[in-house]
């Protein structure tokens, strides 16, 4: 008790509010407004480079804004009608939400198996790890060129090994219902290393004294899983869950790169529509409109993420 | 010593610092004035990649060498929508570059009054330059209300590439070495399945993902029109449009054509001799060349009625400016006036000289196989004039969505006109942005 109401700390003075020997005019004006001056840099560049843009985007919204310089009259909620209405904005938005469906099991899941393999592996743990890793250094273009190749119906590798195992061939990257598929398993490939290695970070934080008083209790390898190496890994995976989501619904660049959103904007997302409206339709207005219906619904899936992952915290006390 | 007179340190204080920086921006600004009393500037915004971004920068050397009194920089910007999205957006500024090129199917839809200054017709004319030099078809594209506000360099039309060895294997050579005039649907089913005999795999490469050149060009043929006279209301001639996609699905199901094929697959399909024919654009000579393949090339086989290709011309445009000056408005004329001169290494990439007085010339004559096919810059039709067409634009995508269904045999022809003409409907029903 003693230690704690003793003034320790130029802080613990000031908060004890009687007799305080400075009055707030008292104060130098360092101290008062000196944290703002260490943030101002960063609020200028906030300010000009994330909250002007994001305002004057809702603002563009409303008006007939071209990227050619010509029109901009005020045309009220038209543009947002025109979204409503709009069914290449649906079907895009879908894809979107079919791809972060698709990629983030995957992408989780197999993170963690591959990081489980490569913390138990005692000889080879080096070149597991620098396998699961590599593609994630390689960037968009190379890893679609390469699997732009490997899908190619006639000389690709997949194919190849698919006829040779007397299959028929399939056209992965030209079928519908096929090149999500085909993206998804080139995104998992590319990016997986990166959650691995969060996984893997987390495993090897797990203290080894666990699992030998685990042993020593008769607790056999599966139980050591699921009772000990899973829960303690539960924020991770939280974590993982949190940034692969967001990553997964800003998908762009792979399908843009591998199908330019077809065959028949069967994999077009969101954001490449909003591309093609604005830049290459040059209707800034419209494209506006359509990012803040994408942006609430980032902001809707979030709100529904954290409201989940703040209740798996409580469960865990 | 309180009271002694303390000097001015001579150390970073703020108001020192800030006038300081003031005074950098003040020195930086100088030479920026001073170029524009010394050599006229001539900045040049381009979308050539590849071969003839290569064979570009090569001429290019030869201006810059013998034009010592013009300060040339040339930029290389990223083809299709990128590189429209920035020149837009540079002119709508007003500090775009002196000059820039531009495809001429695409100069309505890119707001010419706007985003474009008019090139002067008299400079241009003592610069040597004048409409008679160029097909009339062509130059008229150029001017919008009276004013020219594109130079064309080139026309670059869908033609055919054959592989020499294997059509003479398949007896479709003539005793000149060239590939035998197809004319008709018979006779180019005829000459594929030939082919097709003699490669095990497939007569022609195409553009599966994306067919628009191929169909406008079947479409073409038929002499089907595409708006009406208003030229704003969609006319599509039904049967017509039917007729072409039918073919297109009848290739792919008789194995001539491959089912699915994107860009990059049709070129190496060619290459390494799986198809002997190729129907493409003109713009892979150099690739072919490259690859140290015998082929040839001619124009596109009258397959219907008239003889007619899909096509396009890279123009020389100047980029709205707020400032222009004189200066370097005579320079910019001059470059252009240059290049159009030296456009027969131009044509080694494959493109047909816009500038008559070198489509004509021997140099140009004696090019093989380049010079093959210069017929059909006379049969050369252009993207539809709106807003959404031409290279890149929205309305090449909305065919390929549309119409690779029917190669793939995802849709039947019926379908995929539905899908196309719903889509125009829509992009004509959009307030143009331009």
């Amino acid at each position: 008790m003693a230690v704690q109401t003793s003034p320790r700390t130029p802080t613990g003075t000031r908060r004890t509010s009687t007799g305080s020997p400075r009055t707030p005019t008292g104060q130098p004006w360092t101290e008062k407004w000196g944290g703002l001056l260490f943030v101002a840099p960063f609020l200028v560049l906030f300010g000009f480079f994330l909250l002007w843009p994001t305002l004057s985007g809702l603002w563009n919204s409303f008006f007939n804004k071209s990227l050619a310089g010509v029109g901009g009259e005020f045309l009220g909620l038209a543009n947002w009608r025109e979204v409503f209405h709009d069914p290449a904005v649906w079907s895009s938005l879908k894809n979107t939400l079919v791809f972060t469906a698709m990629s983030t099991p995957p992408l989780v899941l197999t993170a963690l198996v591959m990081a489980l393999l490569a913390n138990r592996t005692g000889v080879f743990g080096w070149f597991l790890r620098f396998a699961y890793f590599a593609p994630f250094v390689l960037p968009a273009t190379v890893v679609t060129l390469i699997w732009v190749w490997i899908y190619q119906p006639g000389f690709g590798l997949v194919n190849g090994l698919l006829t040779s195992a007397g299959f028929a061939e399939i056209d992965w990257l030209n079928t519908e219902n096929r090149a999500m598929l085909a993206v998804v398993i080139t995104t998992v490939w590319w990016t997986v290393g990166f959650n691995f290695l969060l996984y893997l970070a987390a495993l090897q934080g797990i203290p080894e004294h666990l699992y030998e008083a685990a042993a020593i209790d008769g607790a056999g390898d599966r139980q050591q899983l699921f009772r000990i190496t899973l829960p303690l890994l539960s924020r991770t995976t939280g974590l993982i869950v949190v940034l692969q989501l967001v990553a997964s619904l800003k998908i762009f660049d792979q399908i843009y790169l591998m199908t330019v959103g077809g065959p028949n904007f069967s994999t077009r997302p969101i954001i490449q529509y909003i591309y093609e409206s604005g830049f290459t339709s040059y209707r800034i207005g419209y494209a506006s409109a359509i990012s803040y219906l994408f942006f609430v619904v980032i902001v809707i899936v979030s709100i529904a993420q954290f409201k989940l992952f703040s209740g798996r915290k409580e469960d865990l006390r | 010593m309180p009271d002694h007179p303390v000097s001015p340190r001579p150390g970073p204080t703020r108001r020192r610092v800030l006038a300081g920086a003031l005074g950098l921006a003040g020195a930086l600004a100088v030479p920026g004035c001073g170029a524009a009393s010394g050599p006229a500037r001539v900045r040049e915004w381009n979308l050539f990649g590849g071969g003839d971004g290569a064979r570009l920068l090569q001429i290019h050397q030869e201006f810059v060498a013998e034009r010592k009194d013009i300060a040339f920089e040339a930029h290389t910007l990223a083809w299709g929508p990128p590189f429209y999205t920035k020149l837009a957006m540079s002119a709508a500024g007003g500090r775009a570059p002196e000059v820039a090129t531009l495809h001429l199917s695409r100069l309505r839809g890119f707001s010419p009054t706007t985003l474009l200054d008019p090139i002067p017709l008299d400079r241009l004319s003592a610069a040597g330059i004048s409409a008679s030099d160029f097909l009339p078809q062509t130059w008229e594209r150029c001017l919008i209300e009276d004013k020219l506000y594109a130079v064309p360099l080139d026309q670059h039309p869908f033609v055919l590439y054959y592989n020499t060895d294997i059509c003479r294997r398949a007896g479709l050579l003539g005793p000149d070495g060239r590939i035998k005039t197809i004319k008709g649907v018979d006779a180019l089913i005829e000459t594929m399945k030939a082919v097709k005999e003699t490669t095990g795999k497939f007569a022609a490469s195409v553009e599966t993902t994306n067919p628009w050149r191929l169909w406008w060009t079947l479409y073409g043929q038929l002499e089907g029109r595409f708006f009406d006279e208003s030229g704003t209301r969609l006319a599509l001639d039904d049967a017509k449009a039917l007729e072409a996609l039918q073919l297109m699905a009848k290739l792919a199901a008789d194995g001539l054509v491959p089912r699915s094929s994107p860009y990059a697959a049709l070129v190496a399909m060619f290459t390494n001799g799986d198809a002997g024919l190729s129907f493409n654009g003109e713009w892979e000579v150099t690739t072919y060349e490259t690859a140290k393949m015998k082929f040839g090339m001619a124009p596109f086989p009258q397959v219907y009625d008239v003889p007619a290709c899909a096509g396009d011309a890279h123009t020389f445009v100047m980029p709205h400016q707020n400032g222009r000056s004189a200066a370097s408005t005579q320079a910019t004329v001059e470059y252009i006036a240059w290049m159009l001169k030296h456009s027969v290494e131009w044509a080694e990439g494959g493109h047909i000289p816009a500038y008559q007085p070198v489509a004509t010339s021997a140099e140009y004559l004696a090019l093989r196989p380049q010079a093959d096919y210069r017929d059909a810059a006379n049969h050369v039709l252009l993207d539809p004039d709106a807003w959404f067409s031409g290279s890149g634009a929205q309305l090449q995508n909305e065919a390929g969505a549309a119409f690779s269904g029917v190669f793939s045999g995802q849709s039947s022809p019926r379908q995929a006109l539905d899908q196309f003409k719903a889509a125009v409907q829509k992009l004509l029903d959009t307030p143009s942005p331009v």
